[in-house]
Order: C-alpha cells, then structure tokens, then sequence
C-alpha cells in the first residue's frame, strides 16, 4: 500500500496539540489493517465539529464532517447501510458529551459496531476556552471566570451503565498505548467507546497532570462489569487520584446493525410489491 | 342516489375508526369511491371520536359532506353531538344499551352490549354489531358485508361474523343502497399512499420517531419492511432522524424521513446540514395545528413558510404538497428521485386530512415513476465529491467505492470536499450549489406543477394547496369556478401558475391558516388575491360549508 493517507490540508491545528497524536495513531491503525488486506475504501471517518473534526480533512480516507455532537447518528445511517463498512467516529469532549449525549448513550445502548474516539482535552478549544462536561470543578474558563459550580461527568461510568459493551481509556502521550486501544476498538464487534485524554496546548495543557498520575491497568478482567465499575471511578475527572488506562470493559453481545443485512439489489423493482400490497386491501 | 354519507361515533378506544374503515370497505365493494374523515382528540379511552364515511358514484373524492344519511351511534354524546348533521331523513341506528334519554323516535334501537354479551364477544366486537345492522338498514347484502368482515378482521371471525349476522337480524331495512358494477379499488390513507410511492420509486430505508400524524408512514412502512427489504428504523430523536438519513444516503441507500412540525424544528439544523453536504434526503412533514404542541390530532396547513425556509444559510430544495392520494403517490416518488437527481432535500407537505383520511385509491391514476438511474462517477479520474459541473450537479460516489475517496462536509470546502475559507472558492462552491435552481424549475416545470380543476374558463378561481384542494374542486364544480392549486412550492412555478390564472379576473385562495401563506407566497410573484377565505380551528372544511363560505365572498 503506497498511499500515505495524509491529503495536502493544511494542518492548522496548535503546535502541541494532542490531536496529531490522536491523527497519527489512527492512520497507523489504518495503515496496518491495510497492509492486512482490509479494503481502504470501506474505512469511513464521521468527525463532529471543533478541532478534533479537522482530521476529516487531513486522513484521506472516506469521511463525512458533520455537525456539532452529531457524528453518532450520521455513522449510525452508514453503518446500517452497509454493516461491512468499518466506521470510526472522532468527537470532541463538548461535541459528544454536551450537545450530542443521548446520541452517544443511544449507541450504547443498541450495541452498535462503532469505534468511537473521544479527543477528550476538558475545554472547548475553537470557541477559545470555556468549560466542557469533562472539566474539573472550579475550571476557570471565559464563560465561568469564577470558577464552575457543576462537578465534570465520568464518561467511562457513563458509558458502562448505558451499556457499552468495550470501554477504554487512553492517553495521547502513551501513543503505542493509544494504538493498540484503538486497534482493540476497531475488532471488537459492538460499540467500542474510547476516552482518549488529550492535552489542549492553549487552554488547558495538563501535561504535568497526567504524566503523574497515569498508569496502564494490568491484571485486570475486562470481562468483570463491577471490577470494571470500580476501576472507571478511581479517578472522577476533578479529584486528585492514579488515573488508570486500559480497557476497563468487553463483552461480546449481539450487535444491532447485524439485523439490517438484508438489502434491496441494485435495479431490483418495488413494483410488483407495491401492486400486492394494494391487492390486499381488496382481499385478494 | 350520487352520495351517501354515514357517521360513526364512540369513545376513544371503541374502535371507530377500524369501523369506519370495514364500512367504508363494504361500501367500496358495492360499487362506490369511498372517503373517510376521522375525528379524534389526543387521547386513548374516553372522550369523543367520529368518523364520517362518504360513498360517492364518482371518482376522486376527497372532502366529506357536513350532514349524513345515517347515524351509527355506540353512544349518548354521538347523537348530541351530531344532532345538527342530521335531517328528517336520516337514519338513526344506536345502542340502546347506553342511549337512553333523547333516543330518536324513529330510530333503529339496537342492544350492541347485549348481544355481544349473549355471543360471548369482547366490548369491541359490538362495532360488528352495529356495522350489521347498518348494513341490513340500507339494503347491503349480507353476503357482502359478510365477505369483507371476513377479510378485515383475521382473528376471531367467527365470532365477529355471528354478532355482526345478529345485528344484521335485529332491524328492518329503511333504504335501499344500490349496488354498482363499479370494480372495487384499494381504500388507503394518504400515509400509505406516500409510503408505497416511495416504495415504488426505490426506497431503501425509513427513518422516522413518532409523531403524530406522519405516524401512520412509520407504522405502514414496518409492517411490510420484510417483504419489500426495506430497513425501517425508529431512534432516539428527529435530530438523530435526519441526520442517520444522510449517514444511509452517503453510503448509497434512498431514504426518507417523516415527522410534524414540532420534530421538524429539531430537523432543521439537519436539513441545512443535507443542504451544504448535499446529500440527498426526502422529508415528509405532516401538518397540525401550531404553534409548538397545539393540537396533535388535527389538521392545519401553517407550516408552508417554514419547510420553505427551514435551516440556517441558502441552498435549494423541492417542497412539493400534493392533494390527495393519487398525487401523493406521485409526487412521493418524484420527490425520491429528484432528491437524489440534484442532491437536494426533497419534501413532501402535507397534514393531518390528507395523512389520516382515508381515500379510494385506482392504482391506474397516477403515474408510476419507478427509481430514476442517477448519473455516477465514471473512475476516469480522480474522484472529486463537490467537482464542478454543469448545472451545479456533481457526479455522486458512494462509500465503498474502490479508488474513491469520498469526502463530504457542512463546513465550506473546495471541489473534494476539505474544508475553506477560502473568500474564492466559498463563492464558487455557493454558486455550484445554487446553479441547480435553474434546472431544478425546468424539471418541475415538464411535470405539470399546478394543477387545473373545474371550469377551465371561469375567470374567478379558487387558489389552494394541499388537502384543502379536494373540497375546493367540488366546490368549484357546483358553483362553476376554476381551480388553481400548485403542487410544487418549491421552486416556485411562478410561469406555470400564471398560465393557469390566464383569464381569471377574481382569484379566492382558501386556506388551513391564519396568515394566508399561498396567497403572499403568490403575492411575492406578483399574483394579488381578491379574498381570502382562512380556516384555523383544526378541521377541514365539509363540503358544505366552503361553499357557503365561498359564495359569502362573492364568487
């Protein structure tokens, strides 16, 4: 395979930003299965809007940049068209926790066959710095100079009570580690949620932060939904605590675009089917 | 007799209108075209529901008559109620179980509850009851009504069939309805008329939340999602709706959406999104009465200016709001392929009357349109999603297609889809996009955007849209006027309409709504209403009453 799957965009992402991370490990994936003799035309990108969307621009691969916290539904409608399509949606943390949340718990809940990638940097980088639902409490942003008054969401709990069947966390300084998750989320049959933490090197470099305090989960049954449970609330996105990377949890269940395999052939007539249909209501 | 109207009335979960509909069943099977306007509140028991079930000699009705010629009561509140529709000849037959006081003397007292009791039946089953009485009260054949009960109700028809025999043997005949050699032609809601003419023109997949009253698309459209390999999908919002319709499209599948005003507020951001990716998506929006919840189950045409204008920015889109049956089926069909001809959101307008009214449909009237081919990237070179091209048109790929990239995108972007703000090319791309209108109206221009009924030489029409047409014609045919009703709204057949008004000197629009929103969407072509006549409390208009209200104006 000698395509390069970067296009000619211009990059215009902050020098620092975690997204190049998030970039380079996803095309490596790409890159790999490729070579593994996975057809590149049937890797399809969704992205949201915000700074993560961007990389729709810069991997060449199928994509579809869609609307703000609406990468979830639109790689839903692809992926039920065609369940052989591998469907990877990137989302900002603002983008897919806030406006696009109960597309999010919906996808889990029905067990869709979606990677989804969360660039979670706790800020909203585009808008130039106010508070996510990722934040940590008393995050100063320009809309809450005084400091939040709401305690940040735990979306790995969140995506283990609505029923994820592949939950893990990532962080882009551990790009190996990233690689690999994002990997095990492209193979797992179901809905694969990652939560990739990610400095945003203007608004919120949390660099030190993480370096200290995160760790990669070893030992660890991913197929034990309440070892899973304690694990994601070790750290609860604002308190000081070891913030643990890994897939907390996997389980094989059934899969919901598995049930719309069945398709119309190409220049297959409706109307004979049409005409019976009518015929009934006549009784015969 | 050229009409025959009957009134059936109950509670909320009597089964009125599944009555309605074997009755207007049975009176199709003897040789007459059929509609049926059903009347319910929001709500599941209780409550007053009607529906009045028209039998006409002639073809292509689709407005009920405001008196009946018989009543069919289950109880009290139905003859109360309904006591101004009827004359000295009408026929009066209830449940003398619960009708006790203002029984009408000459009524045909039937005890429903009773014998569906002494049959062993459910409380449901007395509609067989009274639907065989009717059916003895006006001559109809028992052999007739029998054969259809048959067909309508599967399960249980046995039973059925000995309580309906009882009440058929309970009253005398009062009338005789003649039968007709009229072949009988399917009855079905202007819901399942749009859903098979999607069907027809190559529908792949339906993605709809509930909402009443597009409703009946949805629950048609799952019933036979099997036999017709139809993927039918209900999620978790309208927002989610219009935008997985266009994760299908992208991958190649015709899909529709339906909702009513209230689910198309949240669509818009969708649609405005269908409108810089263009992405093909076919849109039905149901009307009811607004503001926000209003009425849910009622009618009202106030949604016009808004499907014409939904979503932020300008890009262009067919509206098409056809009137009854045979041209939602059309029109239903046109509205899938030429989404998918010019990459533009299609929608289908319509409400509540046309939705839920229940129609005699001759499969032999409208035109079948079947799925149009669209042109496709051809793999000569590089393939570019937004390339330029005549028309503004862009050959269409889709995922997977090997030696394709194929990118699409709501933000601005160049010609292979990767973002700009580039001042040049966002100009060009506008221009690209907006260059489809030209052709877009030349399309619908072949396709006879306005209808024309009545006298053709009148010089007074009656200008209309939608459902409210129906009644118009028959309107216009008592009183000898034209009738001028556009199909398409969008892009506005402003020639064809000004063809269609040639020599009228007196123009009425009739309308479900409060601002007259035809009558200034005409106005903004130059086209000035001489009286308006504006209906907003939720029902359509009986025949009889509009044209009181048209003679009123002066026609």
């Amino acid at each position: 395979m000698s395509r390069s799957l970067i296009t000619e965009a211009r990059n215009t992402w902050c020098p620092g930003c975690g997204n190049f991370a998030i970039e380079h490990a996803l095309k490596t994936v790409i890159a790999a299965r490729i070579e593994e003799g996975f057809p590149p035309e049937k890797f399809v990108l969704v992205t949201g809007i915000g700074c993560h969307a961007k990389i729709a621009d810069y991997l060449d691969i199928n994509s579809f940049y869609a609307i703000h916290g609406r990468t979830i539904p639109v790689a839903t409608g692809i992926k039920l068209a065609n369940p052989d399509l591998c469907v990877i949606c990137c989302a900002g943390d603002g983008d897919c926790y806030a406006e696009g949340l109960d597309h999010l718990i919906f996808a889990a809940k029905r067990n869709i066959d979606l990677t989804m990638i969360v660039h979670n940097n706790r800020v909203y980088g585009l808008t130039t710095g106010q508070y996510t639902p990722t934040s940590p409490l008393h995050f100063k942003g320009r809309s809450t100079p005084g400091g939040t008054e709401e305690k940040p969401l735990n979306p790995p709990a969140l995506m283990l009570a609505s029923g994820a069947t592949m939950v893990a966390r990532a962080y882009t300084r551990k790009l190996d580690h990233l690689q690999a998750v994002i990997r095990e989320g492209m193979e797992h049959p179901g809905f694969a949620f990652i939560d990739v933490l990610q400095i945003c090197a203007s608004f919120f470099n949390m660099t030190d932060y993480y370096n200290e305090r995160v760790y990669t989960i070893k030992e660890h049954d991913s197929s034990d939904f309440w070892r899973a449970w304690q694990k994601v609330r070790e750290w609860d996105y604002s308190a000081d605590a070891p913030i643990a990377l890994g897939t907390f949890y996997k389980s094989v269940e059934p899969v919901f675009n598995d049930k719309f395999r069945i398709t119309r052939q190409p220049g297959e007539g409706r109307e004979q089917a049409v005409r019976k249909l009518l015929e009934r209501r006549i009784g015969r | 007799m050229e009409d025959f109207s009957v009134l059936i009335g109950g509670k909320a979960g009597d089964g009125i209108n599944r009555a309605g509909f074997v009755i207007g069943r049975i009176l199709s099977r003897m040789g007459y075209r059929i509609y049926m306007y059903y009347d319910y509140p929001s709500l599941i028991r209780g409550g007053h529901n009607f529906a009045i079930v028209r039998a006409s000699r002639h073809t292509g009705i689709a407005s009920h008559h405001f008196t009946v010629d018989c009543i069919l009561a289950l109880d009290q509140a139905t003859l109360l109620r309904h006591a101004g529709r009827q004359t000295p000849a009408t026929i009066a037959i209830f449940n003398s179980d619960s009708v006790k006081a203002g029984a009408p003397a000459a009524g045909l007292a039937v005890p429903l509850e009773t014998i569906t009791k002494e049959e062993d039946g459910i409380s449901i089953m007395a509609n067989s009851c009274l639907i065989g009485a009717f059916c003895r009260a006006t001559g109809i054949p028992w052999d007739i009504a029998a054969t259809v009960l048959g067909e309508e109700m599967p399960r249980e028809t046995e039973k059925n069939l000995s309580i309906a025999r009882r009440g058929f043997d309970a009253v005398q005949e009062r009338y005789i309805l003649p039968k007709r050699e009229a072949p009988e032609v399917p009855l079905i809601t202007g819901n399942e008329a749009i859903s098979l003419g999607l069907l027809q023109a190559g529908l792949d997949a339906y993605v709809s939340y509930p909402m009443t009253p597009s409703s009946g698309i949805l629950h048609f459209l799952a019933e036979v999602a099997g036999e017709t390999r139809l993927k039918v999908i209900h999620p978790e919002s309208e927002i989610a709706v219009i935008l997985m319709a266009q994760g299908f499209a992208f991958a190649g599948s015709r899909t529709a959406v339906g909702t009513s005003g209230g689910g198309f507020c949240l669509m818009t951001e969708g649609v405005s999104m269908a409108g810089m990716t263009e992405v093909p998506v076919t849109i039905v929006v149901s009307q009811r009465p607004g503001p926000s919840t209003g009425v849910p189950t009622y009618t009202a045409q106030g949604d016009l200016a808004f499907v014409l204008s939904a979503g932020q920015g300008e890009f262009p889109r067919f509206v098409f709001a056809p009137a009854d049956p045979a041209q939602a089926f059309e029109w239903a069909g046109r509205a899938l392929n030429l989404s998918w001809k010019y990459q533009v959101p299609s929608f289908i307008l319509v409400d509540k009357t046309l939705s839920e009214g229940t129609f005699s449909f001759d499969p032999e009237e409208p035109e079948w349109t079947g799925e149009d081919p669209i042109p496709c990237w051809d793999g000569t070179h590089p393939y570019r999603r937004y390339a330029e091209s005549e028309g503004g048109v862009s050959p269409i790929c889709h995922v997977p297609t090997a030696g394709a990239v194929v990118k699409v995108n709501s933000y601005a972007h160049d010609e292979d889809g990767i973002t700009t703000e580039d001042r040049d090319l966002i100009a060009r791309l506008v221009e690209k996009r907006m260059q489809k209108s030209p052709g877009m109206l030349a399309e619908v221009e072949a396709l006879h955007p306005v209808g024309i009924s009545g006298d053709p030489t009148a010089s007074t029409a009656i200008l209309c849209w939608g459902s409210t047409a129906g009644t118009c014609r028959e309107v216009a045919d008592i009183i000898g006027l034209r009738v001028v009703q556009p199909v398409v709204l969008s892009p506005f057949p402003a020639r064809a309409l000004r063809d269609a008004l040639a020599g009228v000197s007196r123009i009425i629009s009739v309308e479900d709504n409060a601002e007259g929103q035809l009558a200034s969407l005409a106005g903004a072509h130059g086209i000035d209403i001489s009286a308006q006549i504006l209906r907003y409390d939720g029902r359509p208009h009986a025949l009889e009453e509009l044209r009181d209200r048209v003679l009123e104006v002066g026609a």
